[in-house]
């Protein structure tokens, strides 16, 4: 399955996903009050003793999550360095890190369905047309059965061009690639018209 | 109603799956994703209100935990880190430049140029002040320092641009169907 939800249970796994949205909320504003060394330490610390529950190889897969961003550590620390500001550089990372580290655990600790429970519930509350709830749940369902597909449909692309060059696959794949999409797209729309009513 | 939600839906696949794809390689052999020329595509192909539908829906998905960002990232996480002003321009990207190639491409040979204008003006213009603007607020530096950054991303998406007008006239050449709606 499509998800970055953690098969390793923690304690985290059990708590409803709205409680935990809210306190990432919370979270999030308050990190940028806090000033200092010291307190951000704490706070980076406290985040990452929250993935402990999950033991090592979850801590680990946390760890991973946060590669994407450590090229933009290295930018912001040797900047702070370069202006002679190094211990305000370090808070700024530190508080991006954490944020970013707790936004993720709230992620893999929470079922992609319960996430969409609470955004259905959400929209209800807002008063949404039932109409426009049933849309958007058929077209998150779309996206998810398809982009396997596409994924697929992409690298079988890909392959044909293989077997005819020498060069690699270039920009030239892209329109026969958005071509796959949009006819995929018309072949649903029919095939949703001619078993379903109204939408 | 049918034949829009799955184009929105089946176009955020889309844009998914350019980011999980291996990367394409430009004249040259620099290696770039293609997600966002797929924001890009997004509004140059289904237009402004269906363009940016479609980015929104992807990053509803990627917000919900799909790992759906080029690289396989995806959660809530993104939208903390110093990329998150693209992440967050990316629908009114989409909108701008599908507004733009509506008004200003589509006539003959200047089909190109103004689609890639408008690419240019959404997909670049429109997107950097947004990226440039997150990334300032999120490493607490002024907007020019942060410009300086990421001015070195700027070639690679111009080249993306001019790409995307190929790419539209291409695709509206081939499906004309879908001007329409």
């Amino acid at each position: 399955m499509l998800s970055l939800t953690s098969e390793r249970r923690t304690p985290w796994h059990a708590i409803a996903a709205g409680p935990k949205m809210l306190v990432l909320l919370a979270a999030t504003l308050g990190a940028f009050w806090i000033e200092g060394v010291g307190p951000i330490l704490g706070f980076a610390a406290t985040v990452a003793a929250l993935y402990m529950p999950g033991g090592l190889v979850f801590a680990r897969a946390g760890a991973r999550m946060l590669a994407p961003v450590v090229p933009f550590v290295v930018v912001i620390l040797a900047w702070h360095w370069w202006t002679g500001a190094l211990a305000q550089g370090v808070v700024i990372v530190l508080r991006m890190v954490a944020l970013i580290a707790l936004a993720n655990l709230v992620t893999m600790t929470t079922r992609l369905q319960d996430m969409l429970d609470r955004v259905d519930a959400a929209l209800a509350l807002l008063r949404l047309p039932q109409a426009w709830r049933r849309r958007l749940a058929l077209a998150v369902a779309l996206v998810i059965r398809f982009t396997p597909v596409l994924v697929q449909k992409g690298a079988a692309l890909s392959q044909s061009w293989r077997a005819r060059s020498r060069r690699r696959p270039g920009w030239r794949l892209v329109l026969p690639f958005a071509l796959v999409a949009i006819d995929d797209a018309e072949r649903v729309a029919e095939a949703l018209r001619a078993r379903s009513g109204e939408l | 109603m049918e034949r829009n939600i799955t184009l929105i839906a089946l176009f955020a696949a889309l844009i998914a799956a350019l980011g999980l794809v291996p990367k394409f390689d430009l004249a040259g052999g620099v290696p770039i994703t293609a997600q966002s020329l797929g924001v890009m595509l997004a509004g140059t192909i289904l237009g402004a209100r269906r363009g940016a539908l479609a980015v929104l829906l992807f990053l509803f998905l990627v917000a919900l935990g799909l790992p759906l960002l080029a690289g396989g990232r995806g959660g809530l996480g993104v939208f903390q880190g110093p990329t998150a002003g693209f992440i967050v321009g990316f629908p009114l990207a989409a909108l701008v430049t599908g507004w733009a190639s509506r008004a200003w491409a589509g006539r003959g040979a200047t089909g190109v140029l103004g689609t890639a204008l408008a690419a240019l003006l959404g997909g670049v213009v429109v997107l950097y002040v947004f990226g440039i603007a997150g990334f300032a607020l999120v490493t607490d530096r002024s907007f020019g320092a942060a410009a300086a950054i990421m001015w070195v991303f700027v070639p690679g998406d111009v080249i993306k641009a001019v790409l995307a007008g190929f790419i539209t006239q291409g695709v509206l050449r081939a499906r004309p169907d879908l001007a329409r709606g």
